[in-house]
């Protein structure tokens, strides 16, 4: 049985990676791959915040710090060293993010709940306070344009198949991880933390561990970001950026491992939708949330997972 | 035979409440005892000092031969100890067999793989369902362990404390909560799984059935101090027990 899962999970994977790379091939908008390559991003960083919250329990506030760290590596080294410093700034970005996420995580994981949510609040503000006053080094408000991706990256087919594959390695990466021994563990962090000392484990490392791995993939979502809109901006250390990431896990669900990655999608295409049509976008969003919160506590894939058990055993008790 | 547990003057005061005061005894190595006294005497909080859920004011503890006092659970569990919670304390949307296999998985130290799939763990998940055949729980191995009925749920904590392999194990009011048959049944597990897997069992307990039906030497509790230890024999016959907490009937 679990084989026939295995293959299951494979399949999926398969068709949904086809599908986005065959969006080029759909479409010959730029317009469109862009908004692919978005669906992908910030899937991918929704999919990592998850890993915090919906997997362990630790709602942080403040994700956009290292998103925003990924993608101005890559943008202040590009904008002070050169237009060939992408890809190093890349690799930067990546190392301070597991630095950065270390101190941060050491000094504030020793509080919970509510607590632990603020500081991540307080931590992501600060670094947008920092970005948005140094004005000299950040360029502040105005950001950073004319961030091209090296050589071949530089076609903006290229760096979708780029971007393509390497979200695809690092989603597939946390999914092994939520399926093992370690992704057990963390669901039981969140679950009872108070007895999972009594198997000789350490909450506190557990919570640590997966900040660095969650906040790690926030990085590279970011500094792909950068290469993708050929631009940052401090609104990506906004806390508003944070709050996006929340909202899409609970439009897609947070208890399912792909929910947050289809909440992404659907809140993109939406808004894509609507906000060229209304200007009451905003409002549209919270209405939304509202009838997810309300009707679909469990989001779009959780709902449907459940709708699927229900159907399933009503067939069995024929 | 070997000392396995020594407390030495235990301490700890809550406030200016003394709910442990200079307990001091030994467990011998493979002995099933069971600690007993009414409600408030301190037990818990004696097995939340011995598993370093809580530090001592005074005193020491001596586990295997070593000084654990001040360890942390994670180091007392590696060196070897497991405990069951008087109030169930497991892994509510975990399978019954997750619930097991993380421990087992624990004590192999495979509990922080991050790449193989949980259930490709052959060793571990194989032992977590060997455990769950003999708790009886084997045939509610995939349904999500808040679906338990009670018993099971507190038998499903004692199958994580077994996945550790423990020397000593502890059980806090096993059968608390249980109807008269669960409890004979889970006596007579208690006593099965002590034999199986060659445990040093203490158990606290309310239940005196369960107490003077299977074990060899009972201590008891009284206002956090130790006031008698021996054979069921010589507890049931103590007039100090008597009076403070068994009663007449027992007499
Ligand atoms: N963390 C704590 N802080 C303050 N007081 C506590 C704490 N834990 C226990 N106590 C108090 O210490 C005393 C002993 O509690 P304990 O739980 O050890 O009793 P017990 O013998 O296990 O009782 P029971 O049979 O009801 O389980 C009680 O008066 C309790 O209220
Ligand atoms: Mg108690």
């Amino acid at each position: 049985m679990e084989r026939d899962t295995d293959l299951k999970q494979a399949v999926l994977w398969l068709v949904v990676f086809a599908a986005f790379a065959l969006v080029p091939v759909a479409t010959a908008s730029k317009y469109h791959l862009l908004l692919a390559a978005h669906i992908l991003l910030w899937g991918l960083f929704a999919v990592a915040f998850n890993m915090l919250w919906g997997v362990t329990g630790m709602l942080s506030f403040g994700q956009a710090l290292y998103f925003g760290l990924g993608a101005y590596s890559v943008g202040l080294m590009v904008k002070h060293v050169g237009p060939g410093w992408f890809l190093p700034g890349l690799g930067l970005g990546l190392v301070c993010s597991v630095i950065l996420s270390l101190a941060v995580g050491l000094l504030i994981i020793r509080v919970s709940g509510v607590f632990f949510t603020v500081l991540t609040l307080a931590f992501g503000q600060l670094a947008w306070q920092i970005t948005f006053r140094w004005y000299h080094f950040t360029g502040g408000d105005d950001g950073v344009q004319g961030i091209i991706p090296p050589g071949i990256l530089g076609n903006g087919l290229v760096y979708y198949y780029f971007i393509l594959i390497l979200v695809a390695l690092a989603i597939w990466l946390m999914h092994r991880l939520s399926q093992s021994p370690m992704g057990v563990l963390l669901r039981c962090v969140r679950q009872n933390p108070s007895r999972v000392p009594f198997l000789g484990q350490s909450v506190r490392f557990s919570q640590l561990r997966i900040y660095v791995v969650s906040s790690f993939f926030a990085a590279l979502a970011g500094s792909l970001m950068a290469g993708a809109d050929n631009s940052i901006h401090t609104d990506m250390l906004y806390w508003t950026t944070s709050g996006e990431v929340i909202l899409m896990s609970v439009l897609g669900g947070i208890g399912q491992f792909f929910g947050p990655f289809i909440g992404a999608g659907v809140l993109i295409v939406l808004q894509d939708v609507m906000g060229a049509k209304t200007e009451y976008w905003p409002l549209m969003i919270g209405i939304v949330m509202m009838v997810m919160v309300l009707l679909l506590p469990r989001g779009l894939v959780g709902e449907f997972q459940a709708l699927r058990v229900r159907l399933k055993s009503l067939v069995a008790s024929r | 035979m070997e000392c396995i547990l020594k407390l030495d003057g235990l301490e700890k005061a809550f406030g200016g409440l003394r709910v442990t005061a200079s307990v001091s005894f030994s467990v011998k190595e493979g002995e099933l005892s069971a600690i007993i006294g009414p409600n408030g005497a301190g037990k818990t909080t004696l097995f939340n000092q011995i598993t370093g859920h809580l530090l001592p004011d005074r005193g020491k503890i001596t586990f295997v031969g070593e000084d654990i006092t001040g360890l942390s659970p994670q180091q007392i569990v590696k060196r070897g100890m497991g405990r069951a919670f008087q109030i169930t304390s497991i892994f509510p949307e975990e399978t019954v067999l997750e619930n097991v296999r993380m421990a087992c998985l624990s004590r192999r130290d495979e509990a922080l793989s991050y790449f193989r799939p949980v259930h490709r763990f052959k060793e571990a998940t194989d032992q977590a369902f060997a455990i769950l055949e003999s708790l009886g729980l084997h045939q509610q191995a995939d349904r999500p362990a808040f679906e338990l009925a009670h018993g099971d749920q507190k038998l499903l904590d004692i199958g994580m404390a077994l996945g550790l392999e423990p020397k000593l194990l502890l059980l806090d009011e096993p059968t608390a909560g249980m109807s008269p048959d669960e409890r004979q049944l889970t006596r007579d597990l208690i006593r099965r799984m002590w034999k199986e897997f060659n445990l040093t069992l203490i158990f606290i307990e309310h239940d005196m059935d369960t107490v003077f039906g299977i074990a060899q030497t009972v201590r008891v509790l009284q206002l956090g101090a130790l006031l008698a230890e021996g054979t069921p024999d010589q507890i049931r016959s103590n007039p100090q027990v008597i009076t403070a907490y068994l009663g007449e009937d027992l007499a």
